[in-house]
């Protein structure tokens, strides 16, 4: 049988980097594909290429066996490939229904298409098990429904190529799963699934082949029943990864963090977080594990000093923090840096860089008061020395200060900011997310630099939904549901079970299980 | 190589050269229309404004108050605010400064009544331009729409002010009295003869002055950075501790002030008196003044003299050809804050594609 999808010898070259260098394999019709790579390794490049993105500077492409040239997106729906991007391109304020149409109307008069749309698609659903609404609006829809609506739209064009960059990447676990339910469906109806991730786990589960890619080449393509986890990454990032990585004996300091009857509401006047509170130690990392959106992103805030809370008592060192009073938070960051509190934020581009600026002043960016001398002008010297400094010693590729950082890939970004924060010699560490979006290689160092600072005596409080982080790095681990704390644990006592059920807001004292009754905001 | 972006020279220079150009273009095919030459009239024009020292000096003139309107938008601009108030708070800036005239003039020697005229001019400026900035930081209504209320608001409030406080008794223009001569700007001719008998005045050094310092404030500050950080992303800028309210008031008071400061070449340096909506527009060509300019001093100082040329050079030429009105320089000015402003980047993708294409062969 003609593979659906081949590549021959494609390159891609953007000035002085080859994003894509003699890249050659071809995927089978009905199959599931995972491509895999770290940040960087020219998978994006590819899929965009043949999404018609962009043009490959030489080599060809065959759907279904013939030679095709894509140019543009318009010309690949035509052939039957879809994309699902990694961020959704979906109307917020549109229907369901609406957002499928969008660019497929079929014709001047809506009224008559959009009946014969809605019968359509409720046949789709069906057929592939998608629970959507038609005429439900995007945004009230959960981010995994969101992304059932993509899939939905590239179904209703009738693509038989389905393209998913990193899918799982804002979705929980059983939306994980339901996805995969759903895309072994589409398999089952012959169609072709190409699948870009960082999680081998998720390769591992539900691919049929994979190609591993570094460096904008191929580097093998294995049959998924014949890998394992361990190889893939050996082969992704061109050593082996250690499993374990070494930390000195747990030996926490005097208390750093004392977070006393913590509460948020937000706007609405729904409970954000309630009654929440902790200790944090010197040379000890603290992590909270729980289901993304169930008050840990309010609580990083709120003791950065982005956010104020309804009510309740932090103190810092002995010192409580300064909330009290306050109208609003607006420029209060900058207090609590000086007081010693650093901050890699959960949402890297919107908070943590500023896209248009250079890697140079992204470096400075939270401790722009400390680089200007007495006339209120920037010592760029000084900058610039300690830019080298930071992007050789964290390893940031290309390592060009002056390039904007929104040129470097997501792990590289990701580098600049833990590297800004570890370099300002914070008491406290408060750290959202790390990892997201980066790859192995990259984890590793990230882990690595984060374990060395908690050697160093450094308070770390880790918010991670990633359980396989949060057992690598964390001395204690509280879990966090509806805006409570539901449980709390020592390392030893790691139980994925255990823990996933306070994640659900389960308190299992005692072998009753109670469900606390907090609106999960 | 192929590459997917444009390289600075072309950005920088090669785009706005060919905007310029077919601005230019269609302005001679209308000139054309109108029945004259338009080779012809381009020398005119350019003689009249460039070449000729008097003409020179007239051009510089118009530009020094260009330069004020251009910075006091780029400078909202790079705090992410379309200021588009810059006529309103010119027209207020003549106010402070007349306020000044007005009471000092008979009393003060020139070397203190100069100064504290241009000190009013940026105060009632910045002053009507903290309103929006202030609705905008703490109550987040939109800049453009308070700016542009508030430019309807000045120009009402301003003819209210003049026709019934500042008329001089027995007198029908609506304008107040001539200032003493002691309020008058130092001309440049004083100095340099060649330029002969032209208002071009030290306003024009000091708006040089106040480009090389809003280069300097801008890139090398930490207030800049705090400003462009606002700008480009103020989510980032609220985590990196700015005060992203302050920002927002500061950079719409020094705005003002600056689009104040413009009034002080139209008035202080020509007509010495306060007149009904003496701005005529000087406050919306720093619009185009900042795009064209891409907020850069340099480009900023290269369109406002542009802008300054058109007004003189085309002033001349509608003497010498009857057939061309002077409004013919208005859509002139049209023109080029459509090339250049609005469609920026249409060369774009050809030039790219060209310049791919010469690397290839």
């Amino acid at each position: 049988m003609q593979p659906a999808v081949e590549f021959r010898n494609i390159c891609k070259a953007f000035g002085p980097v080859q994003a894509n260098a003699d890249v050659s394999f071809a995927i089978a019709k009905g199959s599931i594909h995972g491509v895999i790579g770290e940040n960087g390794a020219g998978k994006s490049t590819l899929m965009s290429i043949l999404y018609g993105y962009y043009n490959a500077d030489s080599g060809q492409l065959l759907i279904d066996g013939a030679p095709r040239s894509i140019r543009t997106s318009h010309e690949a729906i035509a052939l039957g490939i879809g994309m699902v991007h990694q961020h959704f391109s979906l109307v917020e304020n549109m229907t369901v229904l609406d957002n499928v149409m969008l660019g497929a109307e079929g014709g001047f008069r809506l009224a008559a298409q959009r009946a014969a749309a809605e019968a359509t698609l409720r046949d789709i659903c069906e057929r592939y098990g998608l629970d959507v609404d038609p005429r439900a609006t995007i945004h009230d829809l959960s981010v995994g429904a969101q992304q059932r609506v993509e899939i939905l739209k590239q179904i209703y064009r009738s693509a038989s190529i389905l393209i998913l960059d990193e899918p799982t990447a804002v979705l929980t676990a059983q939306e994980t799963a339901a996805l995969f339910d759903i895309l072994r469906r589409f398999k089952e109806q012959g169609k072709t699934i190409i699948l870009i991730t960082h999680k081998l786990g998720e390769i591992m589960d539900i691919t049929d082949q994979v190609t591993v890619m570094r460096a904008g080449a191929v580097i093998g393509a294995v049959a998924t029943a014949t890998t394992s986890k361990e190889q893939l990454a050996t082969m992704m990032v061109g050593r082996p990864i250690e499993g374990v990585l070494p930390r000195a004996p747990f030996q926490p300091g005097a208390a750093v963090l004392k977070v006393d009857n913590l509460q948020l509401n937000d706007k609405a006047g729904v409970r954000v977080l309630a009654d929440v509170g902790f200790t944090l130690h010197a040379g000890e990392i603290v992590a909270i594990a729980g289901v993304s959106g169930n008050g840990q992103s309010a609580l990083l805030e709120i003791l950065s000093g982005m956010r104020l809370p309804s009510s309740g008592r932090v103190e810092m060192l002995g010192t409580p923090l300064p909330f009290a009073g306050l109208p609003d938070a607006d420029g209060l960051p900058a207090t609590f840096r000086t007081l010693g509190i650093g901050h890699v934020p959960e949402d890297r581009l919107r908070d943590g860089v500023i896209k248009d600026f250079s890697v140079m002043q992204n470096t400075v960016l939270g401790y722009q008061e400390r680089v200007t001398n007495r006339w209120g002008l920037f010592d760029f010297a000084a900058i610039a020395r300690r830019c080298a400094r930071l992007l050789a010693a964290f390893d940031v590729r290309p390592a060009n200060p002056d390039l904007p950082i929104g040129r470097l890939s997501g792990g590289n970004q990701q580098k600049v900011v833990i590297a800004r924060e570890v370099s300002a010699a914070p008491k406290l560490l408060l750290v959202g997310q790390p990892t997201r979006g980066v790859d192995i290689g990259t984890i590793e160092s990230i882990h690595k630099q984060l374990l060395k600072m908690r050697d160093d005596g450094v308070a770390i409080l880790l918010v991670s939904v990633e359980l396989e982080e949060v057992r690598a790095l964390a001395d204690r681990i509280i879990v966090m549901s509806g805006g409570r704390i539901t449980g709390e644990l020592n390392i030893e006592e790691f139980d994925t079970t255990r823990i996933g059920l306070l994640m659900g807001g389960m308190n299992t004292v005692g072998g009753m299980h109670t469900v606390s009754g907090v609106h999960n905001a | 190589m192929k590459t997917t972006e444009l390289p600075r020279w072309a950005t920088a220079l090669l785009l706005p050269v060919l905007n310029l150009t077919s601005a230019l273009l269609v302005a001679a095919l209308v000139i054309r229309l109108l029945g004259e030459s338009p080779l012809e009239s381009m020398t005119i024009l350019v003689n009249s404004a460039i070449v000729n020292p008097e003409g020179l000096s007239y051009t510089l003139f118009y530009a020094s108050t260009f330069i004020f309107t251009g910075l006091a938008v780029s400078i909202a601009m790079k705090a992410g605010l379309f200021n588009i108030g810059g006529e309103g708070q010119m027209y207020f800036g003549g106010l402070g400064l007349t306020l000044a005239m007005l009471f000092f003039d008979a009393s003060l020697p020139a070397w203190l009544l100069i100064p504290a005229a241009i000190a009013g001019a940026a105060l009632f400026g910045a002053m009507w331009a903290c309103i929006p900035g202030y609705l905008q930081a703490r109550r987040g209504s939109h800049v453009v729409v308070t700016t542009i209320m508030f430019n309807f608001i000045a120009a009402s409030l301003m003819n209210f002010i003049i026709v019934k406080y500042l008329i001089p008794d027995g007198q029908q223009n609506p304008a107040s009295r001539v200032f003493l001569d002691a309020g008058a700007m130092p001309r440049l001719n004083a100095w340099l003869p060649v330029l002969g008998d032209t208002p071009l005045n030290v306003s024009f050094l000091l708006a040089i002055v106040a480009l090389a310092m809003y280069g300097v404030m801008v890139w090398r500050s930490l207030w800049g950075y705090q400003l462009r950080a606002t700008g480009l992303n103020a989510h980032a800028a609220h985590y990196a501790g700015v005060s992203i309210s302050r920002t927002i008031i500061v950079a719409m008071l020094v705005s003002g002030a600056l689009a104040g400061l413009a009034a002080v070449n139209s008035v202080m340096g020509s007509t010495h008196y306060l007149s009904l909506n003496f701005p005529a527009g000087a406050g919306f060509v720093g619009i185009a003044i900042a795009l064209m300019g891409r907020q850069h001093p340099v480009g900023i100082f290269l369109s406002a003299v542009l802008f300054g040329a058109l007004i003189q050079g085309g002033f001349d030429l509608s003497l010498e050809k009857p057939n061309i009105p002077q409004e013919t320089f208005i859509f002139i000015q049209g023109l080029i804050i459509l090339f250049c402003g609005a469609m920026e980047n249409f060369y774009g993708p050809a030039v790219l594609r060209l310049i791919n294409l010469g690397r290839k062969g």
